[in-house]
């Protein structure tokens, strides 16, 4: 992450780096305060989770702006601070927070779009009746991911982490008392969970070889070159170096919170919670946390690059994203649900993401993070309006013709789907999507992400114009009458809208600012670059594939308005096709019967052994012990008692003969008498004998 | 064997016949004779000691003799008085069958 | 010596008789017959006041009063049962054990017991002012008891009297 013909780089904690931990604090307070709230102080609990974010945000540009100010003098910023947590003898544990351009870029992005779907979720839960709760939880989450953000040691960061998943698993079953929704709560956490296993394993053993946490120590951390030589040199298993196996382990982690192939099965039923939830969590920074942690950790899985090439662990990185971005987006064409269809276009932009981290570097995938954050936001709120304003339907078939009734949803609504497509030059999408397939194309290992990505912006385009279409064009075929939602919602839609756009600016070849700002070198803004015959080529490639997609899109649905219960002219088409793609390619049925089956046998193995084995020997135990105390008391009874009691009688009885002395008759006291005197005689006779 | 050991010896076979019938016979009244002989020996074995002993003009011995008899008297008459009440309640004086103060 | 022997052998057949004759009033005169004997001794022992006493007070009073009460608690001649208590073998030997230890005693000191041979010569007139003077206090209280005594026996036999129906 050093340029080498970058700035220099500035490590002294500033004062904003020390408060950097009130960021994430301050909104877990929040919710705090608000869980001892009781149900009906809605007003007090909004005020308190949207001030508590707008106070983090403006906490967050103050860091972004000291960061910046950094950069523009000339230095490359990476301030830390941090702390001994725990210590073991000799070792320690330590947490701490860094500020970099990393995180300054991530908390800004994270504490802007929380804030403004924050304020989207007074007016979308305004009929609610645990309005509270929801508050709360939104603030915990906020400040959970927060923590991810700023995090400078791994275990501080899966602290955060564990956090995230668990407020994610709390909204995702907001309304718990639908079954479907408590389903795809535990589904979310345990799905996330198998990943986390392994992202464990990873930080145990990271912690093993370099004994330490910390990212950045002044030289001592373990991203720095000393501790990554030593895990390059450190063997691990199939001939790969300790280095790209942790990097693996980690990637597990990242790719189930991010939703990657073979973990992805939780995302679409996460849409089960309310539509900020989804907005924020699953757009915008839960799954994008993912995609952060392996551009943090991204020294360690770069560590080793062979000459031109690529790591090994970048490689998986780049195929498994390359992979779930085609895979997801086959799906998203056949759903009828409208946040179902967002959904999976999350985790295809996810897969995005990911080729873009292992083919480009850090800049590449953050940036069209960032693009993606605030477009993908846009879109689910927008479909939060729709479905507000249609009455809580979801199904695209039911809709139509809403571009009438909604006008201000529909015009947000269509930049952000634009942005996702990639449309050329105006729209952010375009710029970071088109930084993706660049570096795919320059990828020496092989040319197959390319093709498959490629392929994944046809079709991103394709089912989001059918989405458009049967939302917002043609007849409405739903019941009743639509109506635009209140100013409230519709005005953060119309400010992201206005980013979907703006964010583009800062990642154009010409000033590739946001790249620049990441690495630490300087960024002139060159308009030369436009006319290079590459970017020319590109741009070229990119638009064709855009326009094929969207008119293929337009083609098949356009301004025709299918009756809901009429198939799909896909459908039509090809059906066994069309069946698999609707039926999410069998991957959820899949693991029901492998993995989950052998569970339910395992665990009807254990529940044999603990009824039969191990509640057999308790049993045994018991039955044991029964018959000690049987013993026992027989013990008691005849020995101890029935001794005690003989000796009493034999007490008794001599008591009894003792008691003939006293035989009232006078002449035995005289007799008794007599020989007292006959024995006091001999004694005294006998003792003054000379 | 001197004259006073003599004497003493006589004195202790009374006491000693004394003491047997106290010991031996049924009839409370023969108790209480023997007890009369057992303080008159024990008389006899205070004069014996008086006339032999260092010094007879003290009266030690004699008036001690004296005093005893006196006092014998007196336990006598409150005694066989006793018997006599005891024979009263009981309509026998026979020792093996008073047992009033057993236990 | 002869005397002596003769008065001993009196006194101890009065004592024998007194405790082995079967008829109660038997044993009263035996008893009286030791009494006698004793008085005699006494006065050979030159304690010729203390063997008066004897006479007066044993023989006189004692022995009758004997005679009295056995008089008055006569239930039969002599009883069926024999006269001696059923245990009378430990009785005698008890006493024997006693007279062994005496006599033991008596013969083993015969060394250290005083001798002396003068007769005293006792006048009443030094009995008197002996009582008077030395004794007045033991006197006294004599009487006293003898007081006491007398009244202790009237109640007893007066109590009877009285419920005795």
């Amino acid at each position: 992450m050093q340029g080498t013909n970058g700035f220099a780089l500035q490590t002294a904690a500033s004062g904003i780096t020390q408060l950097l931990w009130l960021i994430p604090a301050i909104p877990m307070v929040a919710a705090g305060v608000i869980a001892l709230l009781k149900q009906p102080a809605r007003k007090l609990a909004a005020t308190l989770a949207i001030g508590s974010l707008a106070l983090s945000l403006l906490l967050a540009l103050v860091a972004f702006s000291h960061v910046l100010s950094g950069w523009t003098s000339g230095h490359n910023v990476r301030e830390t601070a941090n702390f001994t947590w725990l210590q073991f003898g000799t070792s320690t544990v330590d947490l701490g927070w860094v500020l970099d351009p990393l995180s300054a870029v991530m908390l800004v992005m994270v504490t802007f779009v929380g804030l403004l779907i924050v304020i989207y979720s007074t007016g979308y839960m305004a009929h609610d009746e645990n309005f509270t709760r929801f508050f709360c939880f939104l603030s915990l989450f906020a400040g959970a991911m927060l923590g991810v953000v700023i995090a400078n040691s791994l275990l501080l960061l899966f602290m955060c982490w564990e956090l995230v998943g668990l407020t994610s698993y709390l909204l995702i079953g907001f309304w718990y008392q639908k079954p479907s929704a408590a389903a795809a709560a535990k589904k979310a956490f345990l799905t996330t969970r198998v990943g986390d296993i392994f992202f464990l394993l990873g930080i145990v053993w990271l912690f093993a070889q370099t004994g330490t946490l910390l990212f950045y120590n002044s030289g001592a951390g373990s991203m720095e070159p000393a501790a990554l030589n030593g895990l390059l040199a450190a063997p691990a298993a199939l001939g790969l170096s300790a280095a790209t196996v942790i990097g693996l382990l980690i990637f597990a982690g990242a790719a189930g919170k991010s939703g990657q192939l073979p973990l992805h099965v939780w995302l679409p039923d996460a849409m089960e919670g309310p539509t900020p939830v989804s907005a924020l969590i699953h757009a915008a920074t839960m799954v994008a946390a993912g995609v952060y942690l392996i551009a943090r950790v991204y020294p360690l899985m770069q560590a080793g690059t062979p000459a031109g090439g690529i790591t090994t662990a970048l490689t998986v990185v780049t195929w498994v994203g390359a992979a779930t971005a085609v895979f997801a987006a086959l799906i998203a064409v056949a759903q009828d649900d409208i946040k179902r269809i967002l959904a999976y276009s999350t985790v295809s932009q996810l897969g995005y993401m990911m080729a873009g981290l292992g083919l480009g570097g850090v800049a590449v995938g953050m940036f069209h993070l960032i693009t993606h954050a605030f477009f993908k936001a846009l879109l689910f709120m927008g479909a939060g309006s729709v479905i507000h304003g249609v009455h809580e339907e979801q199904d695209v078939r039911k809709m139509g013709g809403l571009r009438k009734a909604m006008p201000l949803t529909f015009a947000t609504y269509a930049i952000g789907m634009l942005a996702l497509s990639g449309f050329p030059i105006v729209f952010s999408g375009f710029w970071s999507k088109d930084g993706i397939l660049a570096a795919a194309k320059d990828a020496h290992f092989s040319r197959g992400p390319f093709y498959l990505l490629v392929f994944g912006a046809v079709l991103t385009a394709f089912y989001m114009t059918r989405q458009v279409s049967y939302v917002f064009f043609g007849k409405w075929r739903g019941h009743g009458h639509a109506h635009e939602s209140p100013a409230v919602m519709t005005a953060p839609l119309a400010i992201l809208a206005f980013f979907a756009i703006a964010l583009g600016v800062i990642g154009t070849p010409a000033w590739p600012w946001f790249r620049s700002f990441l690495e630490g070198h300087a960024a002139a803004i060159e308009f030369g670059k436009f006319g290079e015959s590459e970017f020319l080529v590109l741009l070229l490639t990119s638009t064709l594939i855009v326009l094929v997609g969207l008119g293929f899109g337009w083609l098949l649905y356009g301004s025709k308005s299918p009756a809901p219960e009429e198939r799909d002219v896909l459908e039509k088409a090809v059906p066994p096709v069309w069946a698999a793609l609707r039926n999410r390619l069998y991957v959820d049925e899949f693991y029901g019967v492998t993995f989950i089956a052998f569970y339910k046998w395992w665990a009807e193995v254990a529940d044999w052994l603990d009824r039969r084995v191990w509640g057999g020997i308790v049993a045994l135990v018991i039955w044991v012990f029964g018959r000690l105390a049987h013993f026992d008391r027989f013990f008691d009874n005849e020995w101890v008692n029935g001794g005690f009691d003989k000796g009493c009688e034999e007490l008794y009885s001599g008591g009894g003969l003792l008691a003939r002395v006293q035989s009232g008759r006078t002449q035995t006291y005289l007799r008794l008498l007599a020989v007292a005197v006959v024995v006091l005689a001999v004694i005294l006779i006998w003792s003054s004998r000379p | 064997m001197s004259p006073l050991s003599c004497y003493l010896l006589v004195a202790a076979l009374v006491f000693a016949i004394g003491l047997a019938g106290a010991l031996t016979r049924r009839n409370a009244i023969l108790v209480l004779i023997g007890i009369e002989l057992m303080l008159n020996a024990a008389n006899l074995n205070l004069i014996a000691f008086w006339r032999y002993g260092p010094n007879p003009a003290a009266l030690t011995g004699l008036m001690f003799a004296v005093f005893s008899i006196a006092v014998a008297a007196a336990e006598a008459a409150v005694g066989l008085g006793l018997v006599i009440s005891i024979y009263r309640h009981l309509r026998t004086t026979d020792l093996d069958e008073i047992s009033r103060m057993k236990g | 010596m002869v005397i002596f022997a003769i008065l001993a052998a009196l006194t101890v057949a009065g004592g024998l008789a007194a405790v082995m004759l079967r008829n109660t009033v038997h044993c009263a005169l035996a008893v009286a017959v030791a009494f006698a004997g004793l008085a005699l001794l006494f006065l050979r022992l030159n304690a010729q006041f203390a063997g008066f006493a004897q006479i007066l007070v044993y023989v006189g009073a004692v022995a009758i009063l004997v005679v009295f009460a056995i008089l008055l608690t006569r239930n039969s001649e002599t009883p069926a049962t024999g006269v001696f208590s059923k245990t009378w073998l430990a009785g005698l030997v008890i006493a024997a054990a006693v007279f062994a230890v005496l006599a033991w005693a008596v013969i083993k000191s015969q060394a250290a017991l005083p001798q002396e041979q003068t007769e005293p010569q006792i006048s009443v007139a030094q009995i008197g002012n002996a009582l008077m003077g030395r004794y007045v206090l033991p006197l006294e209280i004599v009487a006293v008891l003898l007081t006491a005594a007398m009244i202790g026996a009237v109640i007893v036999a007066m109590h009877e009297k009285g419920s005795a129906k």
